[in-house]
């Protein structure tokens, strides 16, 4: 592997992406967009839709997504190893550095009561975060019946969150594809 | 093996995550908390420090537990492992992107893991409201005690932030001050032992 032009260019475009988009998911979406689209030219606004769309149905955050896919476009596998290492570095670094003292901070006082005060704030946005979510949920009964399945098993039966996913994904391609055979039969 | 322990484990939690971090949440409790490596308070808490922090809940999650548990290597195995998944998939599709765009079994899988990966989101809200909310008190559960009055007026406040669009970061400033204030106070007032 060659570290010249393009796959430097990757690496060092994906380490700001990584370094300046807080919270992650979609707030990131338009600076990523900026830097890949307009800025460097390396793909174009179609293929950036084409990449959210995978992103949806495949797993993993979105911009280790858009690292793998953009840096295999421009410069093959290589490419993608090294869009995909720089999106992740700057966060590695700084919780490293986060990891070796956040414990230690526990020991004062002030410290866990800015924490008391911040879960409190974290409910929020973990509940805002499902709001918005829901939103995107499919607009019909076996979808709401899927969703409250997966809340009931995993909080009162502490179901396995992997085999929820799985099953979903089993139970999912059983209905389409009957539906599928119903609407065929139709025409 | 703890390196290979962290490694299988968010390699695990990396491909079977769908719908963003907070859909991860589950996971967490189910493989992390359950093996002791994290507390639930840490847990929140952390979310708190992620929101704060460049980098996507995932990979700053596997992260910080990889490094607590495992030092620097640790740290590197637990990554590797949350990306690795993601990585593979995205470098598959990428080759095969109009077999998979036009493909029925992925519509229908999707079909039905979105809204389920939605319930998983339910469950953190509901797990996470519990542990902030439900104060035990002397073995009952009170809700009319300080802690829960304050976290109530943090909470709502919090919410209104969000819902007027300011940033998560500015939400969980405004926590923490309100959470040192009322801490002070409480103090003061004689409200804690």
């Amino acid at each position: 592997m060659r570290f010249n032009g393009n796959r430097a260019k990757l690496f060092f475009t994906f380490l700001k992406i990584g370094a300046f988009t807080f919270g992650g998911g979609y707030a990131m979406i338009p600076i990523i967009q900026r830097e890949v689209t307009q800025r460097h030219r390396w793909v174009t606004d179609d293929e950036m839709l084409e990449m959210l769309a995978i992103s949806e149905s495949t797993p993993g955050p979105i911009s280790i997504n858009a690292a793998t896919f953009i840096g295999y476009r421009v410069a093959g596998f290589w490419g993608s190893v090294l869009a995909t290492l720089g999106v992740v570095l700057p966060s590695f670094i700084i919780i490293t550095i986060i990891a070796l003292f956040l414990r230690r901070f526990n020991e004062y006082k002030i410290v866990r009561y800015a924490f008391n005060g911040i879960r409190a704030g974290v409910a929020a946005l973990v509940i805002k975060a499902f709001a918005v979510m829901s939103k995107q949920c499919p607009k019909n009964y076996i979808s709401y019946a899927f969703a409250a399945a997966g809340f009931i098993a995993v909080t009162f039966f502490n179901f396995s969150a992997i085999l929820i996913i799985a099953l979903g994904g089993a139970a999912g391609l059983l209905v389409f594809l009957r539906s599928a055979k119903i609407r065929d039969n139709k025409k | 093996m703890i390196y290979l322990e962290l490694f299988w484990v968010f390699f695990k939690i990396g491909l079977f995550t769908f719908g963003g971090g907070y859909a991860m949440i589950p996971f967490i409790q189910q493989e992390v908390i359950a093996k002791g490596w994290l507390s639930q308070n840490e847990l929140i808490n952390f979310a708190a420090v992620s929101e704060s922090t460049p980098g996507p809940f995932a990979v700053n999650i596997a992260t910080y537990i990889g490094v607590a548990k495992g030092g620097l290597p640790g740290g590197i195995f637990a990554t590797f492992g949350v990306v690795l998944p993601s990585f593979i998939v995205i470098l598959i599709v990428t080759r095969f992107y109009l077999g998979f765009k036009n493909s029925k079994l992925v519509k229908g899988v999707m079909w039905g893991i979105k809204p389920v990966a939605i319930g998983l989101i339910g469950a953190a809200s509901f797990s996470i409201a519990y542990s902030v909310f439900i104060v035990k008190w002397g073995g009952f559960v009170s809700l009319i005690t300080y802690p829960f009055i304050c976290s109530a007026v943090i909470f709502v406040f919090s919410l209104a932030l969000l819902y007027k669009r300011k940033s998560p970061i500015l939400a969980i400033g405004v926590s923490a001050a309100a959470g040192v204030a009322f801490g002070y106070l409480g103090e003061t007032l004689k409200f804690y032992k």
